[in-house]
């Protein structure tokens, strides 16, 4: 020890790597191993602490899950309705009522002349009489029919585009298209509530982004907070280590690891509330579709979305922590 | 080893806590620092292991003037340093190997060294067996000697003590002063602040004394 003693006075103690090297004996190699050892040492020995304050933790992981599962679970739904009226949108419709003067006939002669047309998938011709069974039917108004002399309705022509024709513009070309021929009165378009939806659905996502921002800033906030608390939790420690030579980084990094777990385990917890909430729609749900007639499945989170809420939540917890370190770490030094 | 130069420390609104201080310290000396309580004995310290800087004059560490250190290096300054306080400054949350090992993990040191290192450190504190066990449940002279392993244990050229023996009956204080006895045999320097009279004496050793901030004696021939 006198050797060494002897030899290190004449060291300048201003070269870093040199020092470093003489008191851990280490090459550079060596070191860089001791570094990611001393990383991973942290990344367990952080995750341990949070083990050994379950109840304290468990809230503010919980808190960080459901400020994020619930935009994220908004969007998802959000994202079924898309689906559904996206299979509406492809079933756009067309209505041609023919002139009154067109009769049956040519109005199965236009049915078949406009059936040659590409855009059209299927074509169905209700004839007068059809149309007025059908209205007799559905209005009520029977008696009231019987006493007209004849029949008000025009036959009428029900089409669909095919799905590649189905932007609104190709169909509202298509309608021109077919209000141009002779035998027709009226081309109508059931198309408009669609647009309504899309413009309500696009609000709605505006509102999930607001939502999600305010959410991730008390996320930031939930995390800053904790972690200060544990900061001024473990000032004796923190002096300690300074006097006996610890670098910032080196107090920092359990820190942020911690933030980083907090991010990590609020994520997955956002995932399983999503997933929890979804499992417990999708049967009523799936009810309801099949009330209308369709086999429509609640969607749940795909792999691009799980991934995204996971990554959120972890640079949530990081970026927290590291405010909060950076703003409350240098505050604690050795007196 | 250690060289103040016309050292003077003023804290904010307050008297010189030190003023006019030069002395030298020549490495492997062990030189005891006394004067009653606010007389600047800590204070002195504090400027050696970087808590404080000069108000104004020079600290010399290893011939490298510590006013040119900038904050981020301190660091690595403070890790040639032992430094032994009143009051242990323990980490009570770990046993007693994880806190003579922290200098160790702080330098990057290998596991096996570290287990190596904690152990000869115990052994020269006659700890052994009692790694395992928490700061809380050792006796005050047990607590120092953990705190003294924690000082050593990285082998710095340099060790700092205030008030070593503050808490510790006399005999417990003899034992301590034996200890830092046998680090400056082989070749440690070492720096003892101690208003403990009676143990100064039977020590015989250089002393230097503080008195309102100045240094009245440099003890023999160490002047400055």
């Amino acid at each position: 020890m006198a050797k060494r003693a002897r030899t290190r006075q004449k060291r300048p103690v201003s070269n870093k790597g040199a020092d470093v090297q003489a008191m851990t004996g280490q090459s550079i190699g060596g070191r860089v191993i001791a570094y990611f050892i001393s990383h991973l040492q942290v990344f367990f020995s952080s995750l341990g602490r949070l083990y050994r304050a379950p109840l304290s933790n468990l809230m503010t992981v919980s808190v960080i899950g459901i400020a994020m599962a619930f935009p994220m679970g908004l969007y998802v739904l959000l994202q079924n309705v898309q689906e559904v009226s996206g299979g509406w949108n492809g079933a756009t419709q067309i209505s041609l009522f023919t002139k009154l003067s067109i009769s049956d006939e040519q109005a199965e002669e236009l049915g078949r002349r406009i059936r040659k047309f590409p855009e059209i998938e299927s074509l169905h011709t209700l004839s007068r009489q059809e149309a007025m069974d059908e209205f007799r039917a559905i209005s009520g108004f029977g008696d009231a029919l019987n006493a007209l002399e004849e029949n008000p309705l025009p036959a009428v022509l029900i089409i669909r585009p095919k799905a590649e024709f189905s932007t609104p513009a190709q169909v509202s070309a298509l309608v021109k298209k077919l209000h141009a021929e002779p035998e027709v009165e009226l081309a109508q378009l059931d198309m408009q509530w669609v647009e309504r939806l899309y413009t309500m659905m696009e609000i709605a996502k505006r509102g999930i982004l607001v939502v999600a921002a305010l959410l991730a800033l008390a996320v930031l906030l939930t995390v800053g907070n904790t972690i200060r608390l544990d900061i001024q939790n473990r000032r004796d420690e923190i002096v300690v280590i300074k006097l006996i030579g610890g670098t910032n980084a080196f107090i920092r990094r359990p820190f942020l690891y911690t933030g980083f777990w907090y991010g990590l385990i609020g994520g997955i917890l956002s995932w399983l509330m999503i997933e929890v909430s979804l499992h417990l729609l999708a049967e009523p749900v799936h009810r309801l579709a099949g009330l209308y007639g369709s086999s429509f499945k609640l969607a749940t989170l795909n792999l691009t979305n799980t991934l995204a809420l996971v990554g959120a939540g972890l640079l949530l917890g990081l970026i927290g922590s590291w405010l909060a370190v950076g703003r409350h770490l240098h505050e604690i030094e050795p007196s | 080893m250690i060289h103040f130069q016309n050292v003077y420390k003023r804290y904010p609104g307050s008297q010189d806590a030190l003023s006019d201080v030069s002395f030298h310290l020549a490495p492997g000396q062990m030189t005891f620092l006394t004067g009653h309580s606010g007389a600047g004995k800590s204070t002195l310290l504090k400027l050696v292991s970087l808590i404080e800087r000069p108000s104004r004059g020079n600290v010399l560490l290893n011939n490298i003037n510590l006013g040119s250190v900038r904050n981020w290096r301190v660091p690595y300054v403070r890790r040639h340093i032992g430094i032994i306080f009143q009051d242990h400054r323990l980490l009570f949350d770990r046993t007693v190997f994880d806190n003579i090992a922290l200098p160790l993990i702080i330098a990057g040191f290998r596991h096996q060294e570290i287990g190596r290192r904690v152990r000869a450190a115990l052994d020269k504190v006659s700890l052994l067996g009692k790694e395992k066990q928490f700061p809380i449940t050792l006796s005050g002279g047990e607590q120092q000697r953990v705190g003294i392993a924690r000082a050593i244990v990285n082998k710095p050229p340099l060790l700092l003590a205030d008030e070593p023996t503050g808490n510790l009956d006399p005999d417990l204080s003899w034992e301590i002063m034996q200890l830092f006895e046998s680090f400056n045999q082989v070749g440690v320097t070492v720096l003892i602040a101690s208003h403990d009279l009676e143990l100064i004496r039977r020590m015989n050793y250089p002393v230097l004394r503080l008195s309102q901030g100045r240094m009245v004696s440099t003890g023999m021939e160490y002047a400055g």
